[in-house]
């Protein structure tokens, strides 16, 4: 099953009810997969006019009560951040699943990971965050769809999955499995707008105008953030306790560097992995390391630093933290980066 | 006695913000009473634009919900797919459904979907500051057209409540007036029609009503309601469109 098909298929296993997308290479596998077994699933599938109309049809969906998600490639979620920040204004859970590709403009179909910044500082207008999960093979990006929908729905918020386009259209095997949401997390929903009946009429509201209104909103909001960063990072750390050079890599990405660090080792060489599960909120735990540690971070992505200034923020200044990163439709060779790491010497 | 007339139980009993002479209190007050009589209150989920008329859920007494602007019907649809024996409905300004929401509003009608539309016209847009609206009337001054709309430079007048008549997905579509008590019980007569319809399955319906707007039109309120019959409506027909 290709990743995209992956991502389709756990969304519905993780009780997704209302999907609503726009066709944009490279995920078109998903919106085919979505358009065939959504409505078998019971559930709504919707091929919008746009990605903003899709986008508002899922502000629509979350706010009358469903697990709703949308699906685009880097242009068209650039067309989505008003949506994303209104869902999260009114405090909507919503997913919605980005497959890189290369940027800026209209760029092409590569694989990309240049949408880091977007996705983690928020995207759209206004101070807030969207949970973002980062799965580095098929199995996870079919498996994340239910940790996503929990957590968008534990904190109504908005989660994206970031993958790129070489996870959306590889085929690996896939184990499905029966349950990938926690049966905790189907939360009740009384703030959806499901008509009046025996309550106080309900309003899904960004908007306020009276004076504190929305200082009180963003007070929540941060509130909430704050105990999302307490919570919820998430890492994959590999050989971390001896390792001199500690490589950082997320998605696809991280599968290159961990062959890197596996044909390291083979060469006795300490090298290990740090790699960030959750981009938002990005794992500082990974990095906390004694202060007598002498490691060198050697951040690979295929953008030209985005994350690299996250791991700085982490690192803050106690090693070194140098970067390798190629955009646009390159990506990083196990080569490459090897000879990167050979420029440091023999110490490692 | 028999009680015959009293305060919608969908409104609540509150001054509203709007403006001295502009026609949003009246509409309101025709939706609740329509919400009413249809006994559909504790199904309804409405959605407010993003216009003067944002603040609608302060006045009515049921579900609503915002919309980003021009979105209304995007979200409309996904509300009334998600939850079809719900009643939902969208109430939107010219700015909202027939300039940066046209695509929404074009996609929603042609899919058919089962949703009651109340399109307030008046020409002008009213939040931001009396400038023109994709209805604004040729030679109308508004803050960005000083001189009045010119064809060769603005275009003209959209008629959006045409344009969606020759969609097939569009069941109902009627321009009504709110200048005096006849047509402002006409006003309520489509706007019954248009929730019956979608109680009934019916498909897509749409109620225009060409509303005043006497703070932008620089006109007093008795002003602003006689240009609307002399004006507006030789612009924008009344009656029934499909």
């Amino acid at each position: 099953m290709t990743g995209n098909e992956a991502i389709a298929q756990g969304a519905i296993r993780a009780g997704c009810n209302f999907y609503a997308g726009y066709p944009i290479t490279p995920q078109n596998e998903l919106i085919a997969y979505m358009a065939q077994h959504m409505p078998e699933a019971g559930g709504v599938f919707i091929q919008a006019e746009s990605e903003l109309a899709a986008i508002n049809m899922v502000f629509g969906a979350s706010a009358a009560g469903v697990r709703a998600m949308t699906s685009s490639s880097s242009p068209g979620i650039s067309l989505k951040q008003e949506g994303i920040s209104y869902i999260a204004g009114a405090e909507l859970p919503a997913v919605i699943v980005n497959v890189m590709r290369g940027g800026p403009g209209l760029g092409n179909i590569s694989p990309s990971q240049s949408d880091y910044f977007q996705a983690t500082r928020g995207g759209g207008h206004g101070d807030y965050h969207s949970l973002v999960l980062a799965p580095s093979t098929v199995q996870e990006a079919y498996e994340f769809m239910g940790l996503a929908f929990d957590l968008a729905d534990k904190y109504r918020a908005p989660a994206i999955i970031l993958g790129d386009g070489m996870l959306g259209q590889m085929m690996e095997p896939l184990v499905i499995k029966s349950q990938i949401t926690n049966p905790k997390s189907q939360t009740k929903k009384p703030w959806a707008l499901t008509g009046c009946k025996d309550r106080k009429p309900n309003i899904v509201r960004s908007l306020y105008l009276a004076e504190g209104g929305l200082e009180k909103l963003n007070m929540t909001l941060q509130k909430k953030y704050k105990t999302i960063r307490e919570k919820e990072q998430r890492y994959d750390g590999l050989f971390l306790d001896d390792a001199k050079i500690i490589l950082v890599a997320y998605g696809t990405m991280a599968r290159i560097a961990k062959s890197v660090v596996n044909k390291l080792r083979e060469n006795r060489k300490k090298a290990g992995l740090i790699r960030p599960i959750a981009l938002w909120p990005f794992p500082d735990k990974a990095f906390a390391l004694p202060a007598k540690s002498k490691v060198k971070y050697l951040v690979i992505e295929m953008s030209y630093g985005q994350m690299l200034e996250d791991v700085r923020l982490a690192v803050n200044g106690r090693c070194p933290v140098e970067f390798f990163g190629r955009a646009g439709g390159g990506i990083p060779t196990q080569e490459e980066i090897i000879h990167k790491i050979n420029l440091y010497g023999k110490n490692i | 006695m028999e009680k015959i007339f009293s305060h919608p139980k969908s409104l609540r009993d509150i001054s509203t913000h709007y403006c001295p002479g502009c026609g949003h209190g009246i509409a309101h007050r025709l939706v609740a009473e329509v919400v009413d009589e249809l006994d559909i209150r504790e199904r309804v989920i409405a959605i407010a634009p993003v216009g003067c008329a944002v603040l609608a859920y302060d006045y009515w007494d049921f579900d609503c919900s915002e919309a980003a602007h021009g979105r209304t019907l995007a979200v409309a649809t996904a509300i009334k797919r998600v939850r079809p024996q719900n009643i939902v409905f969208t109430y939107q300004g010219d700015g909202d459904l027939a300039a940066i929401g046209t695509n929404e509003t074009i996609h929603a009608a042609n899919r058919g979907e089962n949703l009651t539309v109340v399109f307030i016209n008046n020409a002008v847009y009213g939040m931001t500051g009396g400038q023109m609206a994709p209805t604004t009337l040729l030679g109308q001054k508004t803050a960005t057209t000083p001189k009045g709309r010119e064809a060769g430079l603005q275009g003209y007048p959209l008629k959006i409540s045409e344009l969606l008549a020759q969609l097939p997905g569009v069941k109902y579509i009627e321009r009504t007036a709110l200048y005096n008590p006849q047509e402002v019980m006409k006003a309520k007569k489509a706007i019954k029609q248009a929730f019956q319809n979608q109680i009934d399955n019916v498909g897509f319906s749409l109620v225009e009503i060409l509303s005043a707007c006497p703070t932008y039109w620089d006109m007093s309120p008795k002003k602003a309601l006689d240009w609307i019959g002399e004006a507006m409506t030789k612009e924008f027909p009344l009656g029934r469109i499909k």
